[in-house]
């Protein structure tokens, strides 16, 4: 085999961390293991990447690359590979890694799977599981076209330290200005101490039982003592409580924390499409007959009011 | 102005899933237009309204029953539409050929689509879409502005909100909260029996990607439900964090 690439998902030098999840696994396959960087001063992040089992660290660095942008991207990524020929290129699934992944698959005539929870891959072929119809049922898609190409959730693979050589290789810049036709304006970070929905370890979400600010603050207080995120249903989305970016389900976020906390929320088929690959899950409802208890490892029948308060009192002992 | 959209059809986001002879079973089951698509014909019609487009376009590729979504689309007020009849079995790869073959034949000056489908979730086919045609694609737009033929957006990215601007022809992929759809009047479902829908035959295009298996999650086995005084409960509750799911605590 010619080697299993990881595209590093990075902003500022931040890897995320879906990138350690995807060198962990991919050591699995027993085919050497490369990351492949673009940006400005991102060679020092070698050790970094090293430390999950990185033989090699491919780094294209140039002012082009400082941040993302698709042209540049997929004119680099596309001759690297056509160059290398690589068995397989895996991807976060994230706004970036999905665009990148989606144009490299169409500009050499690829199949791709998307957003995978599993992944077997070997010379020539690879075998993903994907969930389907917002998490109520799973396919295994086969890519039989070279390289083969995955972009996968966040969240599902462990991190384990494998260390590799982690041996730099500087590739040549292959894209020019005449490659960008995207003018990104803009970035403005969402302001929040709080980890991102998909990344999170922990996340407590409100919904329209929390009636209003007051509840929401409950729901926020509870998620900081334990360094998770904040999430809602999109009946506090809608109610203009939370922001949308914020919203769990089927037309919001997928998350896969280790602990979900679900306070004040019914559990609708579409909020559950977000939520139910979560670890465990802890719910807090006056309904003993609401759908939520269904995917609840430890259910509460009670006003997230009175217990909320109460729990976060005995957290801090 | 020239506006396409790209409209799938869905399962009802509320179906139960079952699998019949190892594939997904359509029995019984309500069709939708994908939500995020909904949004994007609604998009359409506004930009159609405010006086920059002169046509809305809708377009569909999959069976005979997909052009139930385009009366849909029509019946909300997109002007004509095209099905492209192809087996389900596409891979985005072959329905993306498709798809570019009727845009460029029809040569809007802005398509839009859905970021995702609430199906199949790949969210794949408007990148690739672009790719093809080698044009500009902002994904998951949650606004978007037409001015001075480009359009700008802000989009849902991960870890903040990001605002593109790109020269049109462009692909646009929708986000929710971009708009709320409007429902279809009755005039409008009236009208839309009269608006003319072409059926075309898709190219055949080789998938690239092949389902293997199809099979249902495992169900949740049952957990714990506690009644009794909130502070009981919140005693158990913290217990459960802290000895089962082990999280750590920051006072
Ligand atoms: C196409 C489509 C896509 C959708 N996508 C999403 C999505 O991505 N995410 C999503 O969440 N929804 C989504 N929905 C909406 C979904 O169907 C539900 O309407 C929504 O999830 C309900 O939110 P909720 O549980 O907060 O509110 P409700 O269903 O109103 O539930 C509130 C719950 O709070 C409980 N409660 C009330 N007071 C208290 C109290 N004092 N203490 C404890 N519990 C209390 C009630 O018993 C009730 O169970 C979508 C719908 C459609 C049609
Ligand atoms: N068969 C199809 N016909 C028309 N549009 C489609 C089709 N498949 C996908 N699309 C468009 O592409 C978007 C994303 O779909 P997908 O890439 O399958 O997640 C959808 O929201 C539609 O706008």
């Amino acid at each position: 085999m010619a080697g299993t690439w990881i595209f590093v998902e990075q902003r500022d030098g931040n890897i995320r961390k879906v990138t350690f999840e995807m060198l962990s696994e991919a050591q699995k396959w027993g085919d050497e293991v490369s990351a492949v960087v673009f940006g400005k001063g991102v060679a020092g992040l070698a050790p970094e990447l090293a430390q999950y089992g990185a033989a090699k660290v491919l780094v294209a660095e140039d002012d082009i690359f400082a941040e993302y942008n698709t042209g540049a991207y997929v004119a680099q990524l596309a001759a690297m590979i056509e160059e290398s020929s690589p068995n397989a290129v895996l991807f976060a699934h994230t706004f970036n890694g999905r665009d990148l992944a989606a144009r490299i698959a169409q500009k050499l005539e690829l199949g791709l799977a998307t957003d995978c929870l599993e992944a077997d891959i070997s010379a020539g072929k690879g075998v993903f599981t994907r969930s389907i119809y917002a998490g109520k049922a799973l396919a295994k898609v086969e890519i039989a076209s070279a390289p083969v190409m995955g972009t996968i959730r966040a969240g599902v693979w462990e991190v384990t330290e494998n260390a590799g050589a982690g041996e730099v290789v500087n590739v040549d810049v292959k894209a020019t200005a005449a490659d960008v036709y995207q003018n990104v304006k803009e970035f403005i970070p969402t302001v929040s101490a709080r980890p991102e929905l998909t990344e999170a370890d922990v996340v407590v979400s409100g919904g329209r039982g929390c009636k209003g600010p007051e509840g929401i603050a409950l729901v926020e207080e509870l998620a900081d003592l334990m360094g998770g995120a904040v999430g809602g249903s999109r009946a506090s989305i809608d109610s203009g409580w939370l922001g949308h970016e914020l919203q769990v389900g089927q037309t919001g976020k997928v998350v896969n924390p280790t602990l979900y906390i679900a306070a004040g929320i019914s559990g609708a088929i579409q909020h559950l499409a977000g939520m139910s690959s979560s670890k465990f899950v802890v719910s807090i409802n006056t309904d003993e007959e609401a759908p939520i208890f269904s995917v609840t490892d430890l259910g509460a029948v009670g006003d997230l009011f009175k217990i909320i308060p109460t729990l976060i009192e005995e957290l801090k002992k | 102005m020239k506006v396409l959209v790209c409209v799938k059809q869905t399962f009802d986001t509320e179906a139960k899933i079952d699998l019949k002879d190892g594939k997904i079973s359509d029995a019984g089951i309500n069709m939708i237009i994908n939500p995020y698509d909904e949004v994007a014909v609604e998009e359409a019609l506004q930009v159609k309204e405010k006086g920059l487009a002169k046509e809305v376009v809708v377009v569909s590729a999959g069976s005979d029953k997909a052009v139930e979504a385009i009366r849909t689309a029509l019946a909300m007020g997109a002007d004509r539409g095209i099905l492209v009849k192809q087996d389900a079995d596409a891979d985005e790869f072959a329905r993306a050929k498709v798809l570019a073959k009727i845009i460029s034949d029809e040569a809007p000056n802005i398509v839009l689509a859905g970021h995702v489908a609430a199906d199949d979730g790949s969210s794949q086919v408007p990148t690739r879409v672009a790719e093809i045609l080698g044009w500009p694609h902002i994904n998951v737009a949650t606004t978007l502005e037409i001015a001075d033929g480009k359009a700008t957006c802000n989009c849902e990215a991960d870890g903040g909100n990001q605002i593109t601007e790109v020269a049109l022809p462009a692909m646009i992929s929708t986000q929710v909260s971009l708009n709320e759809p409007r429902y279809p009047s009755m005039k409008g479902i009236m009208q839309a029996k009269k608006k003319p829908v072409d059926t075309v035959e898709a190219e055949a295009v080789e998938s690239k990607a092949k389902i293997i298996e199809f099979a249902l999650p495992e169900a949740k086995a049952a957990g714990k439900k506690l009644e009794g005084e909130p502070e009981e409960l919140a005693l158990a509750i913290a217990d459960f964090i802290k000895n089962e799911a082990k999280v750590e605590i920051k006072k």
